[in-house]
This record gives structure tokens, C-alpha cells and sequence, in this order.
């Protein structure tokens, strides 16, 4: 193609770009001078260009526009969104053509003389013709030259004479008093009016000819020129570039190259560093440095040279916000702060789209209709707030939009549609967790699908793309009042942060922006990695990590080095590698530091492998693969529930992860007990086997145990049979099982069930739907056996006590035994919803009973704040929790807790409700 | 440059108008030789160490580090079906770029550069090994043996097809 006319392309489609700006910006400062100026400059150029070069239909377009901008320059005609929307037809019009040009190398067949008959009926009807609307005027031909005239038409002197309409007879007047000299062709003849030939619109003010003293001073001659003086000379102005803003055009392969040999150059001196490291040559370490120190300032200015600002992907926007506005009859602003924030040329470009469907989104489903904003009390008026800015390293940008907010419930209600998660696992999750799923691959809660965002399955595509190039993507909501997306993007693809590993020998890099820790395992580390079924773990802090080996993944030789006995492991790390909202731990044999590298795509013959996102070369020369999380995570597959986290937060919101202990028990489903509470497996021979009344019992470790069945299994009366044995308050019991199948790790999610007696209720385990054994009402029957002398004087009867408790199948097994005795209970299943308890209620809790771990407001924040309150200065506090350490005990005295139970203590428990009391009575 | 080797495709050779003959680096595998026109082959390298890279087929014999650049090795008797190099501290490495990337060729060991005549070239023959006439461009009958001219932008091709 010829250099001109590809010279002519990129600065015509970057004016084009400034004109979608500045049109919009004119709609909004109708009467900006210096905006129209700009507008008609461009258009003016780009017409002249295009008859120089000769491409007649983009003349022809341009010059249509030109003619409508030069009307409204004169003042003729006025700045409404018709207007605008007519010459925007106009430029739209030539991107077209231009990008065909760009394509074919010349403008495509055919006319435009629909369009501009239409911008020329709008300019010599001086905006009365609808912009709209098709012309069906016979006179005019089909190739309307713009100084053709039209015949006047009928006047209809029944037009009243509303403000509209006189500010059109004024401008029929002065335009019909003057002649411009200067070459500018928007002569008419001097007295005739020009109406729409084309059937009036109802709302078109009518022009009659009749005169009538103007209401204001007509604009005289003098002061138009001097208008138009004015725009020539910003025009001057600008074209001048006095200093400020010099810059010049270089050809992207240009300074790509540049790139690539300035990353070898940085490569070459880390070689170099390296080898000089090994010697002690002095003379060498000198100039060494200072090459070291250029290397490092040239790699920083080139990088400089990719680096653009943000607004530049968000120059489409006002006129997309603009166009969204009139197609779905909402008001929307968009705000954009942080334009001038810069990133990677290249980045820019990935970011667009996604950007463009994320603002879109907001608009068409997150913004309300007008109506419906002002009767929930917000302005008429959505609003889209474009931000960015830097934060180490990584650009963030935000997308808010302050409408109706998501809908959890629908949410809820369509992830158990599309089976993505079960009714029970749901309950578990905090808001912020479900709202993650809309970026799950045909998720859209949306009514409707519409033509502006379509489907709304395009999130899934939007995470993939911001993923792509290094970034994250949340979301995070309140349901009335807007969403918000957080996109997080390193600054540059080129040079990324790394951790170094090694694995069978072979080293690899995993990028520093996925990694959240680094655990060491082994004999002598605390942490240790579990195997759970065939399944490796690693308990760290409260959460069980799904752990993936590098060595599987990428099949490679076992180390001589370490031990064939699984059994003892020998030293190894564990990088917890998150993506998106998965956590999960990575397997390695060795770490070494955190290196910045350049990033060199994978060979086209290496492509497929998802592990890999690309290869580098390091300091010394050797050639290393870069592994990619999600490629990685893959191997995980259905375990994300496991270990998930908000992005949002910072404390990591662990999911409890329960072990069970999965057994056979009669017909139907399997059955399961929390493992923690149990204290052996016990094979018991029937022969041992004594009955004392109707009551099955044995001898067990110098002690009687009574055995208990569930519904429908009998006590097997010849040979072996495993028994599970629970050992609470001091007692054991044990229940008979046909067989033990597993320990299964779940979240703690029961279905609970009111009916059954004997059971919690049921909770899906490896995909199995499992009875949940009732523990506590196994030993029920243990207490009122054992006529315990229970130091529980239901003295105060209606003694008032609060229970904290997340867990539901704990408040099952203490609320009973604490009714049992003869309190009052209430119970509270979480920090937060206690506080609003105590709130609402005026009378005051005797004693409060709560667990330590719990979400949102932990047992001892939720003490520290009780203690605040006159209420509950001195009420008895205790901690009733799973883990009793001197850490903890100390923060419970800290906190103001009376005191520390466990949980598998429940006659401490009691003792201590007692005590407590007993002591307040005798204060009383 | 990726232009010399596109050209040499399926039927042609680059003749620039008038060349009568033209330069060939000869190699060996096994006992056949064969040529890479001179103006592909970026480079000869042979004590390079290469990475492997994991997961891989085993025609990719992994990556190497060229002034930077980093070079991905095909191992050509795995690609032929030939048993493994006898002697594989003195594979020779041949540099050639294709559609921007470079991709190293190993071979058992590189010969002379020989000038041909470009009217001796003749088409494959259909007697020849058919694993050879897959990465043959054509052959030169040289006095004592065939001279076969690799095809690179097809032997790269049929691999990422492959791998894909």
C-alpha cells in the first residue's frame, strides 16, 4: 500500500478517535467554542486529505459532516443530541471506509447518498429535519451538491410561537442579513427560509414567515466573524505545538526491536555479574558496575517507551456511555479518574475488551431504569466511575457503578440450578464467595438477554483474558446499592517477578504474583504434609491445602537422593500458589530466591502445554520453563471447594474441613461421624458380648462399655464386628457398625433433619449423600442411665445463657445437655449475630458460652466488645472451644473470659456454669 | 529471512534471477547427507547444553540459549525413526529461523558447504525412504552418493500440527 495513504489511515483513525471524544464533550458544553473548533478543524482536514488523495466517497461523507458542524459553528444551527447524532453517523460512516481502506487498499463500491442527503437536509433545515429521519424529498437529486438549494414550502401559521421557535427566526434572520466572506460554503440565498420539504415531525418548530421583533439582539456580523477569527486562531495555535507536548512518530517494529535488544543486553550482564562474581578481578568490578548501572537505567527508559496511559482504552468510552444511554433509555454518567495512570503498550491493548464488557455490564444490567432509581431514592442519574491507579507494581483498576447492586439470592438460586454447588455447601459460603461464580462459564443472572451485553457469559471469557496477561479479577456487590470490579494487572508482560524452584533437578519459575507462601515440610517442620485417601494435604493454620506434586504433573524422575518410604518423607517445600479465588500448595524439592526475568513466549511446537506460560533465560545462561497456576490448578480439579478464599479480604476465610469417619450401618446410606470425636476402632469378639437387662455390654479396658446399635443393625452374635468408641464426660460408649469405609474430609455442611432421633442429619461426603450420626443423642441415653449426680442446681430456673457457636452440629450436642439441666438457651451462630441479639433483647444473658474459631468476629473480639457493655462487665464468659493452648488462654484472659473449656468436657462445662454461678449468687 | 526459507517449500528453491548455482550446508544423519540452503542456517552449535522441557514429545529434544535467543532443538532421528545418536556429545547443532522463531536441527555431524548447479536439482524419487521423502524438498545427485535437500518449513509444520 502506499506509504501515504497508510500515513493518511493511522492519523485519520487517530482523529476519528478524538472526534468520538470531543463530539460527546460537545453534547454536553453545547456552547464550548473552543471543542466546535476542534471538531470542524478535523473534519475539515480529514475532508481536504481525502479529495488530495483522491477518495471521492470519503470526501463526499466528510464534507456532508462538515457542512452540518459549519451550520452549527455559525450558529444556525444549535447543539442538541440530534445533532450530535448526525454527525456521529457521519464519522461512523468513515471509520467504515476507512477501515476497508485500510484492508483493500482502496474505498469500497457504492454510495453514501442516503446519509448524505440526510446530513444535508439537516444542515439546510438547519436541525428542524428529525436526524433520523430518511429524506423523501423528490427535489433533492441523488447526489446532492451542499450548495444546492430548496424550494421553500408551505408555512403553517398555526405553529405557536414557543422560545424554540424564536430562537429559529433570529437565526433566520442574521443568517439572512449577512454574506461570510473567506471561502466558507454555507451561502443561502438571502431571503427565503428553508423548511423541511419531508412531512413535518410533530415536534419540529415550524418557521412562518412572518416577522416579529426579535427578543434579543441579532448577532451582528461583525461579532460572527470575530467568532470564527477566534476558532482559526486556537486553531493556529494548537497546530504551532508551543513547546509543551513534543513528541514524534516512530514505527512500533522500531522500538520493538529496541526492546528485544535492550532484554539481551540485560541478559548479557547478568551473565557477566555472574562470572565476575565467581573472580576477584578488581579492574574488572568497576567499569562492571557502571555498566550494571546504564544497563539498568537504559532497560528502565525503554520500558518507559511501551508504557502509555490508561485513558487511551478508555477514549471509546463517553461515546459508548453515550450510545448506551439513548439504546436503553438510561441516564448514565461516566466518571473516569486516574486517566494519566500508564502501563504496558501491549497490556493496553488486552485490557480493552474486557473493559468494554465490564462497563457494558454495568450499564445494561447493573444500572437501574430512571424511574426505578428515583423510587428507591437515588438520583435519576446512574453512574459508572472509571478509576486506576498504581499500587507496587501492579495497576489496579476499578469499575463501579452505583445501581441495583447483585442479587445474592438469584445468585444462589442459579448456581443449584446449573449444579455448580449443592443447597448445603451454599449455606457455608459468605456473600463474597457466591458472587465469585458469575465468572463461572455460562453463569448470567441477567432476565434478559439483551443485544448491549448479550448473553453475559462473556465473564468467564473477561477473567480468562485478565488471567491471560498476569491479573486478577473480583467482584464485590451490596445488593441496592452497586457492584464493583477490581482488576489487578502487573505493569508489564515483558519483565515479571519470579520465584525460582527446583524439582528432579531441573529448575522452573513460578510468577511472584500467584505466590502467597512458602511452607517448608518435613520430619522436623511443624508442618506436615497428610495423606488422606490418596489425597495429599497440608494442614496450615485452619485450613486443609489441596497439595499438587510438580513432580507428577510434569512426570518427572523421582530424586535418588530421597527415601522410597513414603511413610517418612524427607525434607520438601510447598509453595501455596493462589489464582482467582483458589488456594492450593505446590510440591517442590527446593527453593531458590525471587529473580525478575524477561518473559520469552514458548515455542509454537510447545503451545498446547497449559503448564507452561512461557520460558526464560536466567543469569547463567541456562534456558528454564515459567509454569502457569491455572495450568497447574487444573490437576485439582473438582477439589476448589476445598480451599477457596475471597480475594477481597485479607484474613483468608477458611472453610471448615471436617474429617469424618465414613461406616456402614444397616440399609441405605452411609453413615458418618465427626473423626474428632471419636476415640478408637475397636474389633470386639460377639463371644465377649453380655447382655444386663436389655442392654448390650462388654468389658472394656477394666470397664464396662454398653454398646449401641443405630435403627436396623442388630448386634452380630457370632464373630468379630467393629465397634466405634466414643469416650465423653469420662464414659464410653460404643456403637456397633458393620464396616468402617474411610476417613473423608468435608466441609461441615449438614441437611439438618428434625425428625430422626438418632441423626443430625445428612451431608455429602465424596459425593455420596451420608447420615450423620446424632453423638450427642447416643450418649443422652449414658446420662440419664448413669443417674448422674449432676452439681447443676437448676437453681435459678430460667437461668438465661447465651451460646456461640458456628458450628451447628456442636450446638446440637451442647444446647440439649445445657436444656437438659434446666437452662435457658439461646444460641447464637455467630459473633455478629449474638452482638445484634444482645442488642435487641432488654434482658440480660446469666451466663455466655462461645466458641473461639468463628468467622467475622472471633470468641475473643466478641468477649473484648461484650466487656464494653454495662450489661456484661461481670457476666460469667466462658470459651467453650476444640483447642485449649496457653496462646489461647492468655488471649482469653486478655480478653476478659472467664474462663476455657473443652469442648469433649462437657461436665466441665457444666461445673463451671455452675461455679460461676454459684459464685455470683453469693456476691448478690 | 524467513523469507529464504519459506522458499524453500514444497517445489521451490530461492533463485534469485540468474543464480546458476547455488550453496548448500551438507550434514549427516546416519548414513544419509543431506543439505539446508546456506543462506537458512543461522548458526552451528555443538557443545550447547539443551534443556529439556517436560512433557514434551520426544522430537523436542528441549530449549537452548543463543545469544539470548532462546532455540527450540528438534531431534532429528527421532523424527526420521533412526536409533539414537551414537555419539551424543558431538551432536551438531544447525540454526535455522523460521517465521521469527529459531529451532535448532541435531544432526550426527555437519559437512562441507557445497555450490551446486541448480539445473542438476531434480524432484524426489519415488524409491526413496518415505520417512525421508516426508522432510525432502528435492535431491541433488552428487558422484558417490544423493544429497537430499531438507524441507525445514515442512519438517516444522507436520511438528506443530503434531504437537497441537
Amino acid at each position: 500500500m502506499d506509504d501515504l495513504i497508510g500515513e493518511f489511515i493511522t492519523e485519520t483513525s487517530e482523529s476519528l478517535a478524538v472526534l468520538d471524544l470531543e463530539l460527546v464533550k460537545l453534547e454536553q458544553n453545547p456552547n464550548d467554542q473552543g471543542i466546535l473548533g476542534n471538531i470542524f478543524r478535523l473534519v475539515h482536514t480529514i475532508k481536504g486529505t481525502c479529495g488530495f488523495l483522491g477518495l471521492p466517497r470519503l470526501e463526499s461523507v466528510a464534507h456532508a459532516g462538515e457542512n452540518v458542524l459549519g451550520k452549527i459553528r455559525d450558529g444556525e444551527i444549535i447543539v442538541t443530541p440530534d445533532a450530535i447524532s448526525i454527525v456521529l453517523e457521519a464519522i461512523d460512516r468513515i471509520k467504515e471506509l476507512i477501515s476497508y481502506l485500510s484492508d483493500n487498499g482502496s474505498e469500497p463500491e457504492g454510495e453514501d447518498g442516503d446519509l448524505k442527503k440526510r446530513l444535508n437536509a439537516f444542515a439546510d433545515s438547519n436541525g428542524a429535519s428529525g436526524a433520523g429521519v430518511a429524506s423523501a424529498a423528490p427535489a433533492a437529486s441523488a447526489d446532492p451538491a451542499p450548495e444546492e438549494m430548496m424550494a421553500p414550502g408551505e408555512p403553517k401559521a398555526e405553529a405557536p410561537f414557543t422560545p424554540d421557535v424564536m430562537d429559529e427566526l433570529e437565526r433566520a434572520f442574521a443568517s439572512a442579513s449577512s454574506t461570510i466572506e473567506g471561502g466558507m460554503d454555507f451561502s443561502r440565498a438571502p431571503d427565503t427560509f428553508m423548511v423541511a420539504e419531508q412531512e413535518p415531525e410533530p415536534a419540529a418548530p415550524v418557521v412562518a414567515p412572518i416577522s416579529v421583533p426579535a427578543a434579543k439582539p441579532a448577532i451582528s456580523d461583525q461579532a460572527k466573524e470575530k467568532a470564527i477569527k477566534q476558532g482559526l486562531d486556537t486553531d493556529a495555535k494548537e497546530g504551532a505545538g508551543g513547546g509543551a507536548n513534543q513528541s514524534i512518530r516512530v514505527n512500533i517494529d522500531v522500538l520493538e526491536n529496541l526492546m528485544q535488544m535492550v532484554g539481551e543486553l540485560v541478559l548479557t550482564r547478568n551473565q557477566l555479574l555472574q562470572v565476575v562474581r565467581h573472580r576477584d578481578d578488581r579492574e574488572l568490578k568497576a567499569p562492571l558496575q557502571q555498566l550494571s548501572q546504564i544497563t539498568s537505567e537504559l532497560q528502565d527508559s525503554v520500558m518507559k517507551t511501551r508504557m502509555q496511559p490508561i485513558g487511551n482504552a478508555w477514549s471509546k468510552f463517553p461515546r459508548l456511555i453515550r450510545d448506551l444511554s439513548n439504546e436503553l433509555a438510561k441516564k448514565i454518567e461516566l466518571k473516569m479518574i486516574g486517566e494519566s495512570t500508564e502501563l504496558d503498550r501491549q497490556l493496553l491493548e488486552m485490557i480493552k475488551d474486557p473493559l468494554t464488557h465490564m462497563v457494558r455490564n454495568s450499564c445494561d444490567h447493573g444500572l437501574e431504569q430512571p424511574a426505578d432509581r428515583v423510587a428507591a431514592g437515588k438520583p435519576a442519574t446512574g453512574t459508572v466511575t472509571l478509576s486506576a491507579f498504581h499500587e507496587g507494581g501492579h495497576i489496579i483498576i476499578e469499575i463501579t457503578d452505583d445501581g441495583r447492586g447483585l442479587n445474592i439470592d438469584r445468585i444462589k438460586q442459579k448456581i443449584v440450578e446449573k449444579n455448580l454447588a449443592t443447597e448445603s455447601e451454599i449455606e457455608q459460603m459468605s456473600d463474597d464467595q457466591l458472587m465469585q461464580y458469575i465468572f463461572k462459564a455460562g453463569f448470567s443472572t441477567a432476565e434478559k438477554v439483551t443485544s448491549v451485553s448479550g448473553r453475559g457469559v462473556g465473564m468467564d471469557v473477561v477473567r480468562t483474558n485478565i488471567e491471560k496477561i498476569g491479573g486478577t479479577v473480583s467482584l464485590t456487590s451490596k445488593m441496592g446499592k452497586g457492584s464493583t470490579f477490581h482488576i489487578k494487572i502487573p505493569l508489564t508482560l515483558a519483565i515479571v517477578s519470579v520465584l525460582l524452584v527446583e524439582c528432579s533437578g531441573q529448575k522452573f519459575a513460578i510468577p511472584q504474583i500467584n505466590v502467597v507462601e512458602l511452607v517448608r515440610t518435613g520430619a522436623d517442620s511443624e508442618y506436615k504434609v497428610e495423606n488422606i485417601n490418596n489425597a495429599s494435604v497440608l494442614r496450615l493454620r485452619d485450613t486443609l491445602m489441596p497439595l499438587i506434586r510438580l513432580r507428577d504433573i510434569l512426570q518427572l524422575p523421582e530424586q535418588e537422593a530421597a527415601s522410597a518410604d513414603p511413610a517418612k518423607p524427607t525434607d520438601s517445600y510447598v509453595v501455596i500458589v493462589r489464582i482467582g479465588s483458589t488456594d492450593f500448595g505446590l510440591v517442590i524439592d527446593k527453593v531458590f530466591d525471587t529473580e525478575e526475568i524477561v518473559v520469552k513466549p514458548v515455542s509454537r511446537l510447545l503451545g498446547e502445554f497449559d503448564v507452561y506460560s512461557g520460558n526464560t533465560i536466567l543469569g547463567d545462561g541456562s534456558v528454564i520453563m515459567i509454569l502457569d497456576p491455572n495450568g497447574l490448578a487444573k490437576s485439582l480439579g473438582g477439589r476448589d471447594s476445598g480451599a477457596a478464599t475471597t480475594d477481597a479480604s485479607a484474613a483468608a476465610k477458611a472453610e471448615k474441613l471436617t474429617n469424618f469417619l465414613v461406616f456402614r450401618a444397616g440399609e441405605g446410606a452411609p453413615k458418618a461421624v465427626p473423626l474428632e470425636l471419636v476415640s478408637r476402632l475397636e474389633v470386639i469378639d460377639a463371644k465377649t458380648v453380655e447382655h444386663s437387662g436389655h442392654e448390650a455390654v462388654v468389658q472394656y479396658r477394666g470397664d464396662l462399655m454398653r454398646l449401641n446399635v443405630l435403627p436396623e443393625t442388630t448386634i452380630p452374635t457370632e464373630g468379630e464386628f467393629d465397634v466405634v468408641v466414643f469416650t465423653y464426660d469420662g464414659r464410653t460408649i460404643g456403637l456397633v457398625v458393620e464396616e468402617i469405609v474411610d476417613i473423608i474430609e468435608a466441609p461441615l455442611a449438614i441437611k439438618l433433619s428434625t425428625t430422626e432421633e438418632y441423626y443430625l442429619g445428612s451431608l455429602v461426603i465424596a459425593g455420596k449423600t451420608t447420615d450423620v450420626v446424632d453423638v450427642g443423642y447416643l450418649l443422652k441415653g449414658l446420662v440419664d442411665d448413669f443417674s448422674h449426680q449432676a452439681p447443676l442446681a437448676p437453681a435459678a430456673k430460667g437461668t438465661k445463657l447465651l451460646v456461640v457457636e458456628d458450628s451447628m452440629f456442636f450446638l446440637k450436642l451442647i444446647v440439649p445437655f445445657l436444656e437438659h439441666a434446666g437452662y435457658q438457651v439461646t444460641s447464637a451462630t455467630s459473633g455478629t449475630k449474638a452482638l445484634d441479639i444482645i442488642a435487641a433483647t432488654p434482658t440480660t444473658f446469666d451466663v455466655v458460652i462461645t466458641d473461639i474459631e468463628m468467622p467475622e468476629i472471633d470468641g475473643f473480639e466478641l468477649t473484648s466488645r461484650l466487656r464494653t457493655d454495662s450489661r456484661y462487665t461481670n457476666t460469667p464468659i466462658f470459651a467453650f472451644t476444640s483447642t485449649v493452648s496457653e496462646a489461647f488462654k492468655e488471649r482469653g484472659t486478655k480478653a476478659g473470659m472467664t474462663g476455657l473449656i473443652l469442648k469433649t468436657d462437657r461436665e466441665a462445662l457444666a461445673v463451671a456454669i455452675a461455679g460461676a454461678l454459684q459464685k455470683i449468687e453469693e456476691m448478690a | 529471512m524467513a523469507g529464504a526459507l519459506t522458499t524453500l517449500g514444497a517445489d521451490n528453491i530461492p533463485i534469485a534471477a540468474g543464480v546458476v548455482t547455488q550453496q548448500f550446508v551438507t550434514m549427516r544423519l546416519g548414513s544419509q547427507l543431506f543439505g539446508i540452503s546456506v543462506m537458512a542456517v543461522r548458526d552451528v552449535m555443538r557443545r550447547q547444553q539443551i534443556a529439556a522441557v517436560p512433557l514434551a514429545p520426544a522430537v523436542i529434544a528441549g530449549s537452548l540459549n543463543l545469544r539470548g535467543r532462546i532455540v527450540t532443538a528438534i531431534d532429528m532421528r527421532v523424527r526420521l525413526g533412526l536409533p539414537t545418536y551414537p555419539v551424543p556429545e558431538k551432536v551438531m547443532k544447525v540454526v535455522v529461523e523460521y517465521q521469527h522463531e529459531l529451532f535448532a536441527l541435531m544432526v550426527d555431524a555437519v559437512g562441507d558447504v557445497l555450490a551446486l548447479p541448480m539445473s542438476r536439482f531434480e524432484k524426489v524419487p519415488s524409491n526413496m525412504d518415505a520417512n525421508w521423502r516426508s522432510v525432502a524438498a528435492g535431491v541433488f545427485k552428487l558422484e558417490k552418493e544423493l544429497l537430499v535437500i531438507l524441507d525445514v518449513a515442512s519438517v516444522i509444520d507436520q511438528l506443530t500440527r503434531e504437537v497441537a
